[in-house]
Protein backbone atom coordinates (compact mmCIF):
# COMPACT_ATOMS: atom_id res chain seq x y z
CA UNK A 1 0.00 0.00 0.00
CA UNK A 2 1.08 3.75 -0.39
CA UNK A 3 1.75 5.72 2.95
CA UNK A 4 1.83 8.43 0.72
CA UNK A 5 0.07 11.62 2.35
CA UNK A 6 -0.89 8.95 5.32
CA UNK A 7 0.66 10.11 8.38
CA UNK A 8 3.36 12.67 9.48
CA UNK A 9 6.61 13.07 11.69
CA UNK A 10 5.39 14.69 14.26
CA UNK A 11 8.00 14.24 17.08
CA UNK A 12 12.14 13.77 16.90
CA UNK A 13 14.75 14.09 19.34
CA UNK A 14 18.21 13.36 19.28
CA UNK A 15 19.92 11.68 22.16
CA UNK A 16 22.57 14.59 23.06
CA UNK A 17 25.17 12.12 24.80
CA UNK A 18 28.36 10.03 22.52
CA UNK A 19 29.56 8.31 25.74
CA UNK A 20 27.03 6.98 28.70
CA UNK A 21 28.54 4.54 30.53
CA UNK A 22 26.28 5.58 33.70
CA UNK A 23 22.95 5.33 31.71
CA UNK A 24 20.95 2.03 31.13
CA UNK A 25 20.09 1.20 27.50
CA UNK A 26 16.73 1.06 28.74
CA UNK A 27 17.02 4.95 30.32
CA UNK A 28 18.37 5.74 26.70
CA UNK A 29 15.75 4.76 24.82
CA UNK A 30 13.03 6.13 27.20
CA UNK A 31 14.93 9.52 27.89
CA UNK A 32 15.05 9.70 23.42
CA UNK A 33 10.87 8.72 24.12
CA UNK A 34 10.64 11.62 26.19
CA UNK A 35 12.67 13.76 24.46
CA UNK A 36 10.10 13.11 21.09
CA UNK A 37 7.15 13.45 22.96
CA UNK A 38 8.24 17.12 24.26
CA UNK A 39 9.27 18.01 21.00
CA UNK A 40 5.67 16.67 19.61
CA UNK A 41 3.64 18.55 22.01
CA UNK A 42 2.21 14.88 22.77
CA UNK A 43 2.31 13.02 26.43
CA UNK A 44 3.55 9.37 26.94
CA UNK A 45 -0.23 8.22 27.28
CA UNK A 46 -1.30 9.83 23.43
CA UNK A 47 1.10 6.41 22.41
CA UNK A 48 -0.67 3.41 21.27
CA UNK A 49 1.96 2.29 18.16
CA UNK A 50 5.22 1.35 19.86
CA UNK A 51 8.26 0.46 17.28
CA UNK A 52 11.96 -1.19 18.32
CA UNK A 53 14.51 -3.60 16.94
CA UNK A 54 17.23 -5.45 18.14
CA UNK A 55 19.26 -3.08 20.21
CA UNK A 56 16.46 -2.55 22.29
CA UNK A 57 16.69 -4.69 25.55
CA UNK A 58 15.62 -8.16 25.09
CA UNK A 59 15.17 -7.77 21.31
CA UNK A 60 11.33 -7.37 22.04
CA UNK A 61 8.48 -4.76 22.19
CA UNK A 62 7.06 -5.71 25.66
CA UNK A 63 10.54 -4.73 27.69
CA UNK A 64 10.66 -1.67 26.88
CA UNK A 65 7.00 -0.85 26.95
CA UNK A 66 6.75 -2.42 30.08
CA UNK A 67 9.78 0.04 31.02
CA UNK A 68 8.09 2.54 29.88
CA UNK A 69 4.76 1.96 30.53
CA UNK A 70 3.05 1.94 27.96
CA UNK A 71 -0.25 0.79 28.53
CA UNK A 72 -2.58 1.67 25.49
CA UNK A 73 -0.21 -0.12 22.40
CA UNK A 74 -2.55 -1.58 19.47
CA UNK A 75 -0.02 -1.48 17.23
CA UNK A 76 3.39 -3.17 18.12
CA UNK A 77 6.39 -4.32 15.95
CA UNK A 78 10.07 -5.01 16.27
CA UNK A 79 11.02 -5.81 12.78
CA UNK A 80 14.88 -6.22 13.12
CA UNK A 81 16.65 -4.73 9.74
CA UNK A 82 19.56 -3.37 11.65
CA UNK A 83 20.82 -0.38 11.41
CA UNK A 84 18.28 0.81 9.03
CA UNK A 85 15.63 -0.73 11.42
CA UNK A 86 13.64 2.49 12.12
CA UNK A 87 13.27 3.56 8.60
CA UNK A 88 11.15 0.59 8.15
CA UNK A 89 9.70 0.94 11.80
CA UNK A 90 8.56 4.77 10.11
CA UNK A 91 7.14 3.47 6.89
CA UNK A 92 5.37 0.38 8.80
CA UNK A 93 3.87 2.71 11.32
CA UNK A 94 2.87 5.27 8.87
CA UNK A 95 0.98 1.78 7.32
CA UNK A 96 -0.44 0.96 10.56
CA UNK A 97 -1.55 4.29 10.70
CA UNK A 98 -2.90 4.25 7.01
CA UNK A 99 -5.02 0.78 7.95
CA UNK A 100 -5.98 2.58 11.53
CA UNK A 101 -4.16 0.33 13.78
CA UNK A 102 -3.09 3.28 15.91
CA UNK A 103 -2.52 6.52 15.74
CA UNK A 104 0.36 7.76 17.51
CA UNK A 105 3.10 5.38 16.82
CA UNK A 106 6.47 5.59 18.98
CA UNK A 107 9.78 4.47 17.61
CA UNK A 108 13.46 4.30 19.69
CA UNK A 109 16.99 3.39 19.39
CA UNK A 110 19.38 3.36 21.63
CA UNK A 111 22.78 1.70 22.94
CA UNK A 112 26.08 1.89 24.56
CA UNK A 113 28.67 0.59 21.91
CA UNK A 114 31.21 3.40 22.93
CA UNK A 115 31.02 2.19 26.79
CA UNK A 116 30.48 -1.25 25.55
CA UNK A 117 34.37 -1.45 24.07
CA UNK A 118 32.57 -1.72 20.15
CA UNK A 119 34.86 -1.78 17.32
CA UNK A 120 34.26 -2.30 13.50
CA UNK A 121 37.26 -4.98 13.37
CA UNK A 122 35.64 -6.96 16.01
CA UNK A 123 34.55 -10.54 15.15
CA UNK A 124 30.74 -10.79 16.62
CA UNK A 125 29.37 -13.92 16.99
CA UNK A 126 25.80 -13.82 14.75
CA UNK A 127 24.04 -16.75 17.30
CA UNK A 128 22.93 -20.73 16.78
CA UNK A 129 21.72 -21.84 13.95
CA UNK A 130 22.83 -19.16 11.14
CA UNK A 131 23.62 -21.27 8.22
CA UNK A 132 26.06 -18.97 6.64
CA UNK A 133 28.29 -19.12 10.02
CA UNK A 134 30.25 -22.55 9.50
CA UNK A 135 31.17 -21.25 6.12
CA UNK A 136 32.32 -17.84 6.74
CA UNK A 137 33.41 -17.50 11.11
CA UNK A 138 37.04 -19.14 10.58
CA UNK A 139 37.73 -16.52 8.08
CA UNK A 140 36.89 -13.56 10.11
CA UNK A 141 34.62 -11.63 8.16
CA UNK A 142 34.02 -7.94 10.54
CA UNK A 143 32.37 -5.39 9.90
CA UNK A 144 35.68 -3.22 8.16
CA UNK A 145 36.71 -5.93 5.82
CA UNK A 146 32.95 -7.00 4.71
CA UNK A 147 32.66 -3.26 3.20
CA UNK A 148 36.01 -3.32 2.15
CA UNK A 149 35.73 -5.73 -0.07
CA UNK A 150 32.96 -4.02 -1.87
CA UNK A 151 35.14 -1.17 -1.98
CA UNK A 152 38.14 -2.94 -3.41
CA UNK A 153 35.87 -4.82 -5.81
CA UNK A 154 34.21 -1.21 -6.77
CA UNK A 155 37.67 0.10 -7.42
CA UNK A 156 38.38 -2.33 -10.00
CA UNK A 157 35.15 -2.31 -12.06
CA UNK A 158 34.98 1.41 -11.84
CA UNK A 159 38.00 2.69 -11.23
CA UNK A 160 37.08 4.51 -7.88
CA UNK A 161 39.83 5.99 -5.98
CA UNK A 162 40.56 6.09 -2.23
CA UNK A 163 40.67 10.01 -2.68
CA UNK A 164 36.98 10.35 -4.11
CA UNK A 165 36.04 7.88 -1.11
CA UNK A 166 37.78 10.14 1.53
CA UNK A 167 35.83 13.43 -0.42
CA UNK A 168 32.77 11.57 1.58
CA UNK A 169 34.83 12.08 4.92
CA UNK A 170 35.78 15.42 4.00
CA UNK A 171 32.13 16.62 3.65
CA UNK A 172 30.96 15.11 6.75
CA UNK A 173 33.71 17.02 8.50
CA UNK A 174 32.74 20.17 7.05
CA UNK A 175 29.02 19.69 8.45
CA UNK A 176 30.11 18.49 11.70
CA UNK A 177 32.09 21.47 12.85
CA UNK A 178 28.97 23.20 13.14
CA UNK A 179 27.34 20.69 15.63
CA UNK A 180 28.48 20.87 19.33
CA UNK A 181 27.69 17.21 19.83
CA UNK A 182 29.26 15.61 17.29
CA UNK A 183 32.25 13.28 17.84
CA UNK A 184 34.55 14.32 15.60
CA UNK A 185 34.40 18.13 14.78
CA UNK A 186 37.67 19.04 13.15
CA UNK A 187 37.93 19.39 9.37
CA UNK A 188 39.62 17.10 7.19
CA UNK A 189 40.90 16.88 3.99
CA UNK A 190 41.44 14.15 1.28
CA UNK A 191 44.99 13.98 1.93
CA UNK A 192 44.67 13.56 6.11
CA UNK A 193 42.33 10.69 5.04
CA UNK A 194 43.93 9.10 2.51
CA UNK A 195 47.28 9.27 4.98
CA UNK A 196 45.28 8.29 8.02
CA UNK A 197 45.74 4.21 9.49
CA UNK A 198 45.28 1.54 6.85
CA UNK A 199 42.42 -0.40 8.51
CA UNK A 200 41.23 -3.04 6.07
CA UNK A 201 42.28 -2.37 2.62
CA UNK A 202 41.94 0.03 1.12
CA UNK A 203 39.17 1.73 4.06
CA UNK A 204 41.26 4.03 5.71
CA UNK A 205 40.32 4.70 9.74
CA UNK A 206 39.02 8.03 8.54
CA UNK A 207 37.02 6.05 6.20
CA UNK A 208 35.23 4.58 9.07
CA UNK A 209 32.31 5.95 10.95
CA UNK A 210 32.83 6.87 14.88
CA UNK A 211 31.72 4.32 17.10
CA UNK A 212 29.12 6.28 19.74
CA UNK A 213 26.36 5.46 22.76
CA UNK A 214 23.18 7.45 22.37
CA UNK A 215 20.32 7.21 21.04
CA UNK A 216 17.37 9.28 18.76
CA UNK A 217 13.35 8.51 18.74
CA UNK A 218 10.35 9.75 16.19
CA UNK A 219 7.09 9.94 16.69
CA UNK A 220 5.08 8.98 13.78
CA UNK A 221 0.87 10.51 13.88
CA UNK A 222 -1.84 10.67 11.87
CA UNK A 223 -2.94 13.76 9.97
CA UNK A 224 -5.73 15.24 12.16
CA UNK A 225 -2.94 15.10 14.62
CA UNK A 226 -0.05 16.29 12.92
CA UNK A 227 -2.01 19.36 11.98
CA UNK A 228 -3.63 20.15 15.42
CA UNK A 229 0.02 20.39 16.61
CA UNK A 230 2.45 23.59 16.32
CA UNK A 231 4.83 21.64 14.68
CA UNK A 232 6.21 21.71 10.94
CA UNK A 233 4.36 19.31 8.92
CA UNK A 234 6.62 16.59 7.57
CA UNK A 235 4.53 14.33 5.86
CA UNK A 236 5.87 10.81 4.73
CA UNK A 237 5.32 10.37 0.57
CA UNK A 238 7.46 7.49 -0.26
CA UNK A 239 9.35 4.19 0.92
CA UNK A 240 11.09 0.94 0.14
CA UNK A 241 12.46 -1.88 1.88
CA UNK A 242 14.27 -4.76 1.11
CA UNK A 243 17.76 -7.02 1.48
CA UNK A 244 20.27 -8.53 -0.34
CA UNK A 245 22.18 -11.80 0.23
CA UNK A 246 25.28 -14.02 -2.05
CA UNK A 247 22.22 -14.86 -4.38
CA UNK A 248 23.40 -19.09 -3.71
CA UNK A 249 26.54 -18.01 -4.65
CA UNK A 250 26.16 -15.64 -7.51
CA UNK A 251 27.73 -12.76 -5.44
CA UNK A 252 27.93 -9.42 -6.69
CA UNK A 253 29.47 -7.09 -4.37
CA UNK A 254 28.97 -3.29 -6.18
CA UNK A 255 25.71 -2.57 -5.57
CA UNK A 256 23.06 -2.68 -2.71
CA UNK A 257 19.72 -3.48 -2.06
CA UNK A 258 19.06 0.83 -2.49
CA UNK A 259 18.81 -0.79 -6.36
CA UNK A 260 15.67 -1.76 -5.37
CA UNK A 261 14.13 0.47 -2.75
CA UNK A 262 15.25 3.95 -4.03
CA UNK A 263 12.91 3.73 -7.34
CA UNK A 264 10.20 1.91 -5.28
CA UNK A 265 10.02 5.55 -2.68
CA UNK A 266 10.58 7.61 -6.09
CA UNK A 267 7.52 6.03 -7.78
CA UNK A 268 5.53 5.88 -4.78
CA UNK A 269 5.92 9.43 -3.53
CA UNK A 270 5.75 10.46 -7.41
CA UNK A 271 9.35 12.32 -7.43
CA UNK A 272 12.84 11.89 -8.53
CA UNK A 273 16.02 12.24 -7.04
CA UNK A 274 16.86 15.21 -9.34
CA UNK A 275 13.63 16.52 -6.84
CA UNK A 276 15.69 16.27 -3.47
CA UNK A 277 17.21 18.94 -1.91
CA UNK A 278 18.56 17.00 0.85
CA UNK A 279 19.33 13.16 1.24
CA UNK A 280 20.65 11.01 4.77
CA UNK A 281 22.89 8.19 3.19
CA UNK A 282 23.91 6.06 5.86
CA UNK A 283 27.86 6.62 5.84
CA UNK A 284 28.97 3.30 7.88
CA UNK A 285 32.49 3.69 5.81
CA UNK A 286 32.93 6.16 3.03
CA UNK A 287 32.08 3.35 -0.13
CA UNK A 288 28.60 2.59 1.84
CA UNK A 289 27.62 6.38 0.49
CA UNK A 290 29.03 6.22 -3.00
CA UNK A 291 27.31 3.14 -3.51
CA UNK A 292 23.98 4.04 -2.52
CA UNK A 293 24.15 7.44 -3.77
CA UNK A 294 24.60 5.50 -7.84
CA UNK A 295 21.63 2.78 -6.30
CA UNK A 296 19.47 5.68 -5.71
CA UNK A 297 19.41 7.22 -9.18
CA UNK A 298 21.51 10.21 -8.04
CA UNK A 299 24.39 9.14 -10.44
CA UNK A 300 25.03 6.67 -13.44
CA UNK A 301 26.28 3.64 -11.51
CA UNK A 302 29.78 3.44 -11.00
CA UNK A 303 30.11 7.40 -11.18
CA UNK A 304 29.66 7.76 -7.53
CA UNK A 305 33.66 8.32 -6.93
CA UNK A 306 33.48 11.18 -9.42
CA UNK A 307 29.71 12.12 -8.39
CA UNK A 308 30.90 12.94 -4.31
CA UNK A 309 34.57 14.40 -5.16
CA UNK A 310 35.05 18.10 -4.80
CA UNK A 311 32.71 18.74 -2.31
CA UNK A 312 29.73 18.19 -4.32
CA UNK A 313 28.11 16.89 -0.89
CA UNK A 314 28.67 19.84 1.30
CA UNK A 315 26.09 22.05 1.93
CA UNK A 316 25.88 25.38 0.80
CA UNK A 317 28.45 24.46 -2.13
CA UNK A 318 27.49 21.04 -3.52
CA UNK A 319 24.93 19.28 -5.75
CA UNK A 320 23.54 16.53 -3.04
CA UNK A 321 23.88 18.17 0.53
CA UNK A 322 24.09 15.31 2.65
CA UNK A 323 24.27 14.28 6.31
CA UNK A 324 24.20 18.28 7.94
CA UNK A 325 24.62 16.29 11.27
CA UNK A 326 27.94 15.41 10.41
CA UNK A 327 26.53 11.60 10.10
CA UNK A 328 27.68 8.17 11.29
CA UNK A 329 31.38 9.50 9.81
CA UNK A 330 32.02 12.49 12.54
CA UNK A 331 28.50 12.52 14.53
CA UNK A 332 27.64 9.71 15.84
CA UNK A 333 26.28 5.78 15.24
CA UNK A 334 24.51 5.03 18.24
CA UNK A 335 24.07 1.75 19.00
CA UNK A 336 26.44 0.97 15.92
CA UNK A 337 22.44 1.43 13.62
CA UNK A 338 22.55 4.59 11.99
CA UNK A 339 19.06 4.69 10.42
CA UNK A 340 17.37 6.59 12.97
CA UNK A 341 19.82 9.87 13.46
CA UNK A 342 19.73 9.67 9.50
CA UNK A 343 16.41 10.13 9.77
CA UNK A 344 16.47 13.08 12.55
CA UNK A 345 18.66 14.95 10.57
CA UNK A 346 16.25 14.77 7.91
CA UNK A 347 13.30 16.08 9.53
CA UNK A 348 15.70 19.24 10.67
CA UNK A 349 16.09 19.83 7.12
CA UNK A 350 12.14 19.89 6.17
CA UNK A 351 11.32 21.90 9.14
CA UNK A 352 13.91 24.53 8.57
CA UNK A 353 15.85 24.05 12.02
CA UNK A 354 19.06 22.04 11.02
CA UNK A 355 21.91 24.55 11.99
CA UNK A 356 21.77 27.44 9.82
CA UNK A 357 25.21 26.75 8.39
CA UNK A 358 24.28 23.98 7.09
CA UNK A 359 20.54 24.17 6.15
CA UNK A 360 19.59 23.83 2.83
CA UNK A 361 16.92 26.30 1.75
CA UNK A 362 13.58 26.06 0.59
CA UNK A 363 14.42 22.10 2.01
CA UNK A 364 10.65 20.92 0.88
CA UNK A 365 11.96 16.97 -0.37
CA UNK A 366 14.38 14.56 1.32
CA UNK A 367 15.38 11.72 1.55
CA UNK A 368 17.09 9.22 3.86
CA UNK A 369 18.14 5.57 2.88
CA UNK A 370 19.15 3.47 5.26
CA UNK A 371 21.82 -0.03 5.48
CA UNK A 372 21.47 -2.75 7.82
CA UNK A 373 24.06 -6.40 8.53
CA UNK A 374 27.07 -5.49 5.91
CA UNK A 375 27.46 -4.84 2.26
CA UNK A 376 29.84 -7.76 1.87
CA UNK A 377 27.13 -10.59 3.03
CA UNK A 378 23.90 -9.82 3.97
CA UNK A 379 21.99 -6.92 4.17
CA UNK A 380 18.73 -4.50 4.75
CA UNK A 381 17.96 -1.67 2.74
CA UNK A 382 15.72 1.25 3.38
CA UNK A 383 14.26 4.18 2.27
CA UNK A 384 12.23 6.94 3.28
CA UNK A 385 10.94 10.03 0.72
CA UNK A 386 9.80 13.45 3.19
CA UNK A 387 7.71 16.20 1.99
CA UNK A 388 7.20 19.79 4.18
CA UNK A 389 3.90 20.21 3.57
CA UNK B 1 57.17 -3.79 1.69
CA UNK B 2 55.86 -7.02 2.10
CA UNK B 3 53.35 -8.71 4.80
CA UNK B 4 53.92 -12.28 4.70
CA UNK B 5 50.76 -14.21 5.85
CA UNK B 6 51.14 -15.67 8.77
CA UNK B 7 48.88 -18.24 10.99
CA UNK B 8 46.55 -17.50 12.86
CA UNK B 9 44.10 -18.63 15.39
CA UNK B 10 40.67 -19.77 13.77
CA UNK B 11 37.40 -20.07 14.66
CA UNK B 12 35.92 -23.71 14.72
CA UNK B 13 33.14 -24.27 12.67
CA UNK B 14 29.94 -24.36 14.20
CA UNK B 15 28.10 -26.69 12.33
CA UNK B 16 24.18 -27.38 11.32
CA UNK B 17 22.68 -30.37 10.68
CA UNK B 18 23.43 -31.37 7.07
CA UNK B 19 26.86 -29.69 6.91
CA UNK B 20 29.25 -32.46 8.29
CA UNK B 21 29.92 -34.04 4.92
CA UNK B 22 31.52 -31.00 3.80
CA UNK B 23 33.97 -30.49 6.81
CA UNK B 24 34.44 -34.24 6.86
CA UNK B 25 35.74 -33.78 2.70
CA UNK B 26 37.99 -30.82 3.65
CA UNK B 27 39.67 -33.49 5.93
CA UNK B 28 40.66 -35.44 2.98
CA UNK B 29 41.59 -32.80 1.26
CA UNK B 30 38.77 -32.24 -1.23
CA UNK B 31 36.23 -29.38 -1.27
CA UNK B 32 32.96 -29.70 -2.16
CA UNK B 33 29.95 -27.50 -3.29
CA UNK B 34 26.45 -28.50 -3.93
CA UNK B 35 24.46 -29.22 -7.05
CA UNK B 36 20.90 -29.59 -7.85
CA UNK B 37 19.87 -32.69 -9.75
CA UNK B 38 16.50 -31.00 -10.72
CA UNK B 39 17.33 -27.35 -12.35
CA UNK B 40 21.13 -27.98 -12.80
CA UNK B 41 23.02 -24.91 -10.80
CA UNK B 42 25.23 -25.07 -8.43
CA UNK B 43 25.21 -23.65 -5.38
CA UNK B 44 27.53 -22.45 -1.98
CA UNK B 45 27.23 -22.25 0.96
CA UNK B 46 25.22 -25.70 0.59
CA UNK B 47 21.67 -26.04 1.45
CA UNK B 48 19.01 -28.78 1.71
CA UNK B 49 17.13 -26.67 -0.60
CA UNK B 50 18.35 -25.59 -3.77
CA UNK B 51 18.20 -21.97 -4.03
CA UNK B 52 17.23 -21.70 -7.01
CA UNK B 53 13.98 -23.73 -7.58
CA UNK B 54 13.58 -24.98 -4.05
CA UNK B 55 14.34 -28.64 -5.39
CA UNK B 56 15.42 -30.64 -2.50
CA UNK B 57 17.47 -33.27 -5.04
CA UNK B 58 20.98 -31.08 -4.31
CA UNK B 59 23.93 -33.66 -3.92
CA UNK B 60 27.99 -32.71 -3.06
CA UNK B 61 30.21 -32.29 -6.08
CA UNK B 62 33.54 -32.61 -5.91
CA UNK B 63 34.98 -29.19 -7.11
CA UNK B 64 38.71 -28.71 -8.74
CA UNK B 65 39.35 -26.46 -6.00
CA UNK B 66 41.00 -23.63 -8.33
CA UNK B 67 39.02 -20.20 -9.06
CA UNK B 68 40.46 -16.59 -9.39
CA UNK B 69 40.32 -13.37 -6.53
CA UNK B 70 37.04 -11.76 -6.82
CA UNK B 71 37.36 -9.28 -4.40
CA UNK B 72 39.50 -9.36 -0.91
CA UNK B 73 40.55 -6.92 1.77
CA UNK B 74 43.52 -6.97 3.84
CA UNK B 75 42.86 -6.34 7.41
CA UNK B 76 45.47 -4.49 9.14
CA UNK B 77 44.10 -3.49 12.10
CA UNK B 78 41.98 -4.96 15.15
CA UNK B 79 43.90 -9.11 15.07
CA UNK B 80 46.62 -10.27 16.08
CA UNK B 81 48.62 -10.28 12.87
CA UNK B 82 47.24 -8.99 9.19
CA UNK B 83 44.75 -11.55 7.05
CA UNK B 84 42.88 -11.19 3.69
CA UNK B 85 39.35 -12.42 3.42
CA UNK B 86 38.14 -12.65 0.18
CA UNK B 87 35.72 -14.43 -2.33
CA UNK B 88 36.90 -16.83 -4.58
CA UNK B 89 35.36 -17.14 -7.85
CA UNK B 90 35.33 -21.22 -8.24
CA UNK B 91 36.12 -22.43 -11.86
CA UNK B 92 32.67 -24.36 -11.28
CA UNK B 93 30.78 -20.50 -10.58
CA UNK B 94 29.87 -20.24 -7.30
CA UNK B 95 32.04 -17.35 -5.30
CA UNK B 96 33.00 -18.36 -1.61
CA UNK B 97 34.06 -16.72 1.11
CA UNK B 98 37.66 -17.68 2.30
CA UNK B 99 40.77 -15.85 3.18
CA UNK B 100 43.98 -16.32 1.18
CA UNK B 101 47.02 -17.38 2.86
CA UNK B 102 50.68 -18.44 2.13
CA UNK B 103 51.94 -15.38 0.23
CA UNK B 104 52.73 -12.34 0.93
CA UNK B 105 49.13 -10.27 1.43
CA UNK B 106 50.45 -6.74 0.14
CA UNK B 107 50.88 -8.79 -3.68
CA UNK B 108 47.47 -10.20 -3.57
CA UNK B 109 45.37 -8.67 -6.49
CA UNK B 110 41.66 -9.16 -7.99
CA UNK B 111 41.28 -11.42 -10.46
CA UNK B 112 44.72 -13.42 -9.49
CA UNK B 113 44.02 -17.27 -10.05
CA UNK B 114 44.43 -19.31 -6.74
CA UNK B 115 44.10 -22.75 -5.28
CA UNK B 116 42.40 -24.10 -2.28
CA UNK B 117 44.70 -25.22 0.84
CA UNK B 118 43.16 -26.50 3.80
CA UNK B 119 44.12 -24.82 7.38
CA UNK B 120 43.35 -26.28 10.62
CA UNK B 121 41.32 -24.36 13.08
CA UNK B 122 41.77 -24.23 16.96
CA UNK B 123 40.08 -27.54 17.41
CA UNK B 124 40.81 -29.57 14.42
CA UNK B 125 38.53 -28.79 11.96
CA UNK B 126 39.97 -28.30 8.30
CA UNK B 127 38.30 -25.02 6.06
CA UNK B 128 39.30 -24.29 2.88
CA UNK B 129 41.62 -21.24 2.26
CA UNK B 130 42.60 -20.16 -1.26
CA UNK B 131 46.57 -19.04 -2.24
CA UNK B 132 48.15 -18.14 -5.48
CA UNK B 133 47.74 -21.02 -8.37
Amino acid sequence: MSIKGKAYIVGAYEHPLRKAPNHSVSQLHAECAKGALEDAGLTKNDIDGYFCAGDAPGANVWSMANYMNLKQLKHVDSTDMGGCSYLVHVAHAAEAIAMGKCNVALVTLAGRPNSEGSSGTQVRDRGANMPDSPFEMPYSPVTVNLYAMCAMRHMHEYGTTSEQLAWVKVAASHHAQHNPNAMLRNVVTVEEVVNSPMISDPLHRLDCCVVSDGGGAVIVAKPEIAKSLKRPLVKLTGTGESTKGQFGGNVDLVYSGAAWTGPRAFEMAGCKPSDIKYASIYDSFTITVVMQIEDLGFCKKGEGGKFVADGNLIAGSGKLPFNTDGGGLCNNHPANRGGMTKILEAVRQLRGEAHPAVQVKNCNIALAHGTGGALGHRHGSATLIMERE
Amino acid sequence: MATPAQDRKLRDPSLNPGDQPYFDACAEGKLLIKKCSDCGEVHHYPRALCPFCFSDKVNWLQTKGTGVIYTYSVTRRGGPVPYCIAYVTLDEGPKMMTNIVDCDLDGIKVGQKVKVVFKKTENGASVPMFTPA
